[in-house]
């Protein structure tokens, strides 16, 4: 009897080993051991910004840093930026994200206060812009290091500019310059449209701090906006949709739907960032860029990517020194100027002369123009949300569902809940 | 002993008395019975009851995935229950699952009704109904994306050529919810026509002679004698259709991603979005356990009232 029991309880003691066997390999994409000494260490790197046409850009560098750190071997995860912080969110809390990654500026408060990134502990901080090392610190401690910045620009079809008979835009345009040449061009029947400018969160604090205003109050407790400056931005932005520019039914806000319309020469104006160039590069017109026209002030939008080190990988060392190279190398520094993929962050600006003159557009002055007034996007921890909310009611009155005030006053309630 | 534990080959003979052996061989053969059931209980008990269960502690916490988790007892439901996008979530579901049930049913039962007849080329058809049934939600909602363009798509080409109105389809929030609606109809139609059609075989022929015999017409005959027949194949399709309807995701995350302005947003759109666009994961375990109350009290109240209209051959 003793003898049957022992025997028929072994098949189901086989398939719990091997279901337990089958878990422990359920890991495999795990940061493995660190080798053995002399053998070399793998330090994954996640991140977004070589998406879409920089891929081996950002396989040149890593080269680079191969052949001068030859105990080291990077391998490299790229994921599209509208996935990119769904799956970094979801490797970090299953312990599966890379030892090192990337991060935009918007989302480092959120990652540095939770305890994820390892602090820095040898950076050179003098090879760095300072404000741009600055916002990748939290507390007075270095928790990533910066590594592009970018901003935007207008860019403007010259042909298109030239057919119509209006003059180009200078850099001392205002709103009113802007609008006043987008209804000229826009040109129903043949399908060309005058401005695009998304109806986002991101076109609009830039456009409150161009009409004089603040996004948030000076401690971040309130939203400012619902002010006069607040719904002239929000005027300036909605007005467009159906007059001189396409709306969210014409497909607006689809992916690849405004550098299509600009690449088939349908487009005349054009509000975008610094790294569409190379994707404009071999468009068969005439293009040029111009500081963004302001209102009440200039302000142009600048955003900044950094990278850090996971808190829970174990080739920290190996990390950073990755990432110091990303950041800092001139190997680094001479791809990104010679791809014009967004601008390295280093603080010597001879080092970007280069950038000039490296082909379309012709006025590439006005990127570093540009710089003399920028606006940082405003940061509160439940970030994710208080963009969609403040996009949500501004495509609403786009779409003649609300009006502008309506909108104003709602997201101005949504951001202050979130504030609370 | 040996007769005990070695598997049965031949089908089961009548049992002889169950007294005194029967408990004693039961006992004998868990180690065969834990083996066999392993392969589907070891996958239920880990990706399906253990996450179940913790999600009941989760929805108790406050947590972004990333932070240690703070307690919260019960203040998650408490704050879903006031919060007004909630009630919007459930509203838009139950309005999917309204347009979505009678368009997939009297679909799929005109379709089993047409191809139960003697057609040349029926297998054909029935194997081209049920394709959509089999294929990803994601191909068939960017199809459907691409031919309910607002500007250029198939629909409304066609809709202008006619002469009628052309909607914004998933650009309007009056539109976006009957594209979704329309699109699960046409894709689940297979799914309803191959239940109802093997409802319709299991009809015993004699009982439909019968009615023709006594003088009933074809819609009598429908209405009076095939419908009721049917009754078991419908309450099934309806109970299945509800349970994935209150459930649906794909189709909204691929056509509108709940947009615009929220209009289209579905309980686990909503679910989605909470865990990882705004990593509140408590509140998104408290809602799904609000999803799986309302499907598990319209599930008994089915249960419960199909005895009123439910009828065995």
């Amino acid at each position: 009897m003793r003898n049957t029991a022992r025997r028929s309880a072994a098949p189901a003691i086989l398939a719990i080993t091997l279901a337990l066997s089958a878990c422990a390999q359920g890991s495999a994409t795990r940061t493995e051991e660190p080798a053995e000494s002399g053998g070399p260490v793998t330090v994954r790197y996640m991140n977004f910004s070589a998406n879409g046409g920089h891929e081996e850009d950002l396989d040149a560098i890593k080269a680079a840093f191969e052949s001068a750190n030859p105990d080291v071997t990077v391998q490299i995860e790229t994921t599209p930026y509208d996935d990119y912080f769904t799956k970094l969110q979801t490797a970090v809390a299953g312990g599966t994200a890379g030892d090192a990654f990337e991060l935009n500026y918007e989302n480092f408060v959120t990652y540095s206060s939770n305890g994820s990134l390892a602090p820095l502990k040898n950076v050179e901080t003098a090879s760095y812009k300072p404000s741009l090392l600055e916002a990748f610190s939290a507390d007075g401690t270095q928790y990533g290091l910066p590594e592009s910045f970018s901003n935007v620009v207008l860019f403007y079809n010259k042909d298109l500019f030239a057919k119509a008979g209006v003059d180009e835009p200078t850099a001392d345009w205002t709103w009113a310059d802007e609008q006043a040449a987008a209804e000229k061009l826009t040109d129903e029947k043949a399908g060309v449209w005058g401005d695009y400018q998304p109806i986002s969160f991101f076109e609009y604090y830039k456009a409150v701090a161009q009409a004089g205003g603040e996004f948030l109050n000076a401690d971040k407790t309130q939203a400012a906006f619902d002010s006069d400056a607040g719904r002239a931005a929000a005027e300036w932005l909605v007005g467009k949709s159906g007059t001189t520019m396409p709306t969210e039914a014409d497909g607006a806000g689809t992916p690849d739907f405004d550098s299509t319309l600009f690449k088939d020469g349908k487009l005349a104006m054009w509000h975008t960032g610094i790294w569409m160039f190379s994707g404009m590069a071999d468009a068969p017109f005439e293009w040029d860029i111009v500081v963004e026209p302001g209102d009440a002030e200039k302000a142009s939008a600048m955003f900044t990517n950094g990278v850090v080190v996971n808190a829970a990988s174990k080739n920290q060392e190996a990390a950073e020194r990755w990432i110091a190279f990303l950041t800092s190398s001139d190997e680094m520094v001479d791809k990104r100027l010679e791809t014009s993929w967004e601008l390295p962050p280093v603080a010597d600006e001879a080092k970007l002369a280069s950038y000039l003159d490296a082909g379309a557009p012709a006025n590439r002055q006005a990127v570093f123009a540009s710089l003399d007034a920028t606006v940082l996007p405003p940061v509160i921890e439940r970030q994710q949300e208080m963009q969609d909310a403040v996009g949500k009611e501004l495509s609403a009155a786009a779409a003649g569902r609300i009006t502008v005030d309506e909108a104003v006053s709602n997201a101005a309630k949504a951001v202050d809940a979130l504030l609370k | 002993m040996s007769v005990t534990t070695a598997p049965r080959t031949d089908p089961a003979p009548p049992r002889p008395a169950r007294a005194g052996g029967a408990r004693g061989s039961r006992w004998h053969n868990r180690g065969w019975v834990l083996l066999f059931l392993a392969p589907s209980a070891v996958p239920l008990l880990m990706f399906t009851i253990v996450p179940m269960l913790g999600s009941v502690w989760v929805s108790m916490h406050s947590w972004n995935l990333i932070s240690p988790m703070r307690w919260a007892g019960l203040e998650n439901y408490r704050s879903l229950l006031t919060d007004p996008t909630t009630r919007t979530v459930f509203t838009n579901t139950l309005i999917y699952c309204v347009g979505y049930l009678p368009l997939v049913y009297a679909g799929g039962l005109g379709l089993a009704l047409v191809l139960n007849q003697r057609l040349r080329g029926r297998s054909l058809f029935r194997a081209a109904f049920f394709l959509p049934v089999v294929t990803s939600w994601v191909v068939v909602a960017l199809v459907w994306k691409w031919l309910l363009n607002p500007t250029n798509g198939l629909v409304n080409t066609v809709l202008g050529a006619v002469g009628l109105p052309q909607p914004g389809w998933w650009t309007d929030p009056t539109w976006a919810l009957p594209a979704v609606i329309l699109s699960s109809a046409w894709k689940d139609l297979g799914f309803v026509m191959v239940i109802m059609l093997a409802g319709l075989q299991a009809i015993p022929a004699d009982v439909l002679e019968a009615a023709w015999a006594d003088g009933a017409n074809a819609w009598q005959r429908f209405w009076r004698v095939t419908l009721p027949l049917l009754s078991p194949s419908t309450f099934f399709v309806v109970v299945i259709s509800l349970i994935n309807g209150f459930q649906v995701f794909d189709q909204v995350y691929v056509m509108t991603g709940g947009g615009p302005s929220g209009s289209s947003q579905v309980v686990v759109g909503q679910i989605y979005d909470l865990t990882f666009r705004y990593g509140r994961a408590g509140e998104a375990s408290a809602l799904s356990w609000l999803l799986f109350a309302v499907i598990l009290a319209i599930t008994a109240v089915q249960i419960r009232g199909q005895r009123r209209w439910v009828h065995h051959a």
